[in-house]
């Protein structure tokens, strides 16, 4: 190819990189029993959270950082963070109208139209702008349905019982490091609860905004199907470019009754730092799922774009009989980011089954990493697995690991693992540039070929933009 | 179809190209025009697959001196997907496979390319399939092909007729087959060689690349030209090609070695 071509090839600049001007509330840098308790007293908590709290803040003051993700960083100190931001507005909104209109134009700009008229028809979505959640829209539609859609503050306030009764008991406060850390300062997330026999009426999502510079974005996310409920959530992320890393930690839980089914889409793309690794987030994740009903399911499907380390295994705990897990994944590395993601599956109930499909694609100098488990207890007779992992590898300095973990306690389980890697040839490029098709085209061509079978699973209106994103993550990696 | 005022398409000149630093061109000379069928024959490391792919514009050959003008303009200026969407078309010897990306969004993408370059409308995908499936006739390809990846677990012979199909949907005004022959048998060569001979036209030129006198049987060209070590060593007649397959390649290398003796200026 010409050297103009590869010339049009640089990297596009991140899209979302921009900081939202805002007075913003902001608590002391730093972490310590103090803290803890400030940050449930501006939300204004009940006894048993802020006991919560307490005892996942101890937990972790005893814990050590984990250290066998293939992931290399330098030690975050935790005290340089700060762990409470939240924009400064009028008391909560009681409607739209009263939301600053200098958070709606961030949200707008980022393509989630919040305001009534321009929404998207069948998505509900609540918005969380560092730690608090600013909007959630379509309320009043979904709780017609009896479909529950929130703020976790909110929840706390208006649905304390069902917070009580769930939360923490997929992810315990004491489950590890960053799981600890979050249950001892989370601030915002979402709520939603299904109630028996209902098929949410829309799509929920949220969509989470980091904005400020040294904070910490710690949500957590708390989703019940009860009997024969279900539901299908997709959630996005962004954040501004700055040439400091930040620590995102999230924790999500998952309760899935009798024939329950959650689908629990995610596209994120928080900044990735720049092409030299400077800056961008440091994305520790804790999700889970607990299909506690016989013949529930909960799917995971993501894409992973952004983020400068991502640290994250959607798992799915098999207890109910014939209970089903899956998990699809598109993870993609450029530059310096590295991601060391994949997933648990672990059968406890007979015949449980569980699909994990991984595509990694790495690029530039990046490292990408398949890291999962499958677990097959005594009881789970006739549990069936099939995992399928594959690399793709683009340009010669990138690197791709799998590392797939198999413990089975079950003689007559089936576990089928099937790996490839495959890197982007320059005679598979140029075959299709010799039919006319441009060079930023053809890559992107082979690429979503690459990722379909995990776009399938994405909800419609988000599928071509996952392809977009792939697509513009990729401009200059090739050549 | 040899008319000596019909347009010139493409005008090789002096062309010399490397690749990864080994010089393989040493100053080919080459003109063709409209309705023009050539036929390139020469042994292995003749530098025949060379030159198609130096005219197609594959990023691992150089071109160190010389020029190609197609209708006039300068090729080598351009990018490979721009070649091809001007009309020049490379029909690959060892087509490659491509997995995940369906035969039948590629096939429409690159005509779709190709139509717009031509101030054309771009197909839906209603209006395509049913150029496509009228095409698949040219060479009796089975429709089940347009479903699968792009040459995925083809054979020889359904690659070569996917080849064929592209050109045919593509329509070049010159098209460069390498080896089009090579893997396939007489059933499947009668195929694919019929569905060249019906597309070509007074408007375009084909340019065939091959060892064997067997493609020239069913394709009758124009000129043969006959390449050793990178130039162009003789041109005539389709005689030529009968010649060769007669006395074999042993005189080329007597010619090749008088060449080296007295150097001359070749073309």
């Amino acid at each position: 190819m010409t050297t103009a071509a590869v010339g049009d090839l640089v990297s596009q600049p991140y899209k979302y990189g921009f900081v939202t001007d805002i007075e913003t509330e902001k608590i002391a840098k730093g972490l310590s029993e103090d803290v803890v308790r400030l940050i449930s007293s501006k939300k204004d908590e009940p006894a048993f959270l802020l006991d919560f709290r307490l005892r996942a803040y101890r937990n972790w003051l005893l814990m050590k950082e984990p250290d066998w993700a293939a992931l290399g960083y330098p030690k975050i100190d935790y005290q340089n963070i700060i762990y409470y931001a939240a924009p400064k507005q009028r008391e909560k909104k009681a409607s739209l109208d009263e939301v600053d209109p200098k958070l709606l134009e961030t949200f707008d700009k980022l393509g989630i139209p919040l305001s009534e008229q321009k929404r998207l028809s069948n998505v509900a979505v609540d918005a969380v702008f560092d730690s608090v959640s600013i909007a959630t829209t379509y309320r009043e539609k979904l709780a017609e349905h009896g479909v529950i859609f929130c703020s976790i503050s909110e929840a706390v306030k208006d649905h304390p019982e069902l917070i009580e009764r769930y939360l923490g008991t997929v992810v315990p406060s004491n489950d590890n490091y960053f799981a600890a850390l979050n249950a001892a300062v989370f601030s915002d997330g979402s709520f939603v609860f299904i109630p028996k026999g209902v098929d949410c009426p829309m799509e929920l999502s949220t969509y989470f905004r980091i904005n400020s510079g040294d904070t910490g974005q710690f949500e957590r996310t708390l989703i019940v199907a009860e009997e024969g409920a279900s539901v299908s959530y997709l959630e996005g992320c962004t954040a501004p470019m700055f040439d400091t890393n930040q620590l995102h930690a999230a924790v999500v839980e998952l309760v899935v009754l009798d024939d329950a089914s959650i689908k629990y889409s995610t596209v994120q793309n928080w900044y990735a730092g720049d092409e030299n690794g400077v800056g961008g987030i440091y994305n520790f994740v804790t999700k889970r799922g607990q299909c506690r009903g016989a013949r529930s399911r909960i799917s995971w499907t993501q894409v992973e774009t952004g983020s400068a380390i991502t640290w994250k295994y959607p798992s799915c705990v098999l207890q109910g009989a014939d209970s089903v897990g899956e998990f699809y994944s598109v993870a993609l590395t450029n530059n310096c980011q590295q991601a060391d993601t994949g997933t648990k599956m672990i059968h406890v109930g007979p015949r449980t089954r569980s699909t994990i499909v991984s595509k990694g694609i790495s690029a530039g100098r990046s490292s990408n990493s398949y890291r999962g488990l499958v677990q097959v207890g005594p009881k789970a007779i006739g549990a069936r697995n099939y995992s399928q992992c594959d690399s793709m590898l683009i340009g010669d300095r990138a690197a791709a690991n799998t590392y797939p973990y198999i413990r089975s306690q079950q003689p007559d389980a089936a576990i089928e693992h099937e790996a490839s890697t495959c890197r982007i040839s320059a005679d598979q490029l140029f075959y299709l540039q010799s039919r006319g098709i441009g060079f930023e085209e053809a890559v992107s061509m082979m690429v979503s070929g690459f990722c379909r079978d995990v776009f399938n699973q994405l909800p419609m209106e988000f599928a071509a933009e996952a392809d977009k994103l792939l697509a513009l993550k990729l401009e200059g990696s090739v050549g | 179809m040899i008319r000596p005022d019909a347009p010139l398409l493409l005008e090789i000149c002096d062309l010399h190209a490397s690749v990864d630093d080994q010089p393989i061109l040493h100053g080919v000379n080459l003109s063709i025009r409209a309705g023009e069928i050539h036929a390139v024959m020469g042994r292995n490391g003749s530098g025949k697959s060379t030159l198609s792919k130096v005219l197609a514009g594959h990023p691992a050959y150089r071109v160190s001196a010389g020029s190609v003008l197609y209708r006039g303009e300068d090729l080598l200026a351009l990018d490979p997907e721009q070649r091809a969407r001007r009309g020049v078309f490379l029909g690959f010897q060892y087509p490659v496979e491509i997995p995940g990306v369906s035969n039948l969004e590629f096939l429409r993408v690159a005509t779709n390319a190709r139509r717009l370059e031509q101030g054309h409308e771009e197909l839906d995908t209603f209006a395509f399939e049913d150029l496509v499936r009228e095409r698949l006739e040219l060479v009796k390809m089975d429709p089940a092909f347009l479903e699968r990846s792009v040459n995925e677990g083809f054979s020889g012979g359904e690659k070569k007729r996917n080849e064929i199909l592209q050109m045919a949907l593509l329509d070049p005004l010159v098209a460069i087959l390498d080896e089009t022959d090579s893997g396939l048998d007489i059933d499947a060569l009668r195929i694919v060689a019929g569905g060249v001979n019906q597309l070509a036209s007074p408007d375009n030129a084909t340019l065939l690349i091959t060892h064997y006198q067997r493609l020239l049987d069913v394709i009758t060209p124009d000129y043969v030209h006959v390449m050793a070590a990178g130039r162009i060593l003789r041109t005539g007649g389709k005689e030529l090609a009968l010649e060769l397959e007669d006395r074999g390649y042993d005189w080329v290398d007597a010619e090749l070695a008088a060449l080296a003796q007295a150097p001359v200026e070749v073309g």
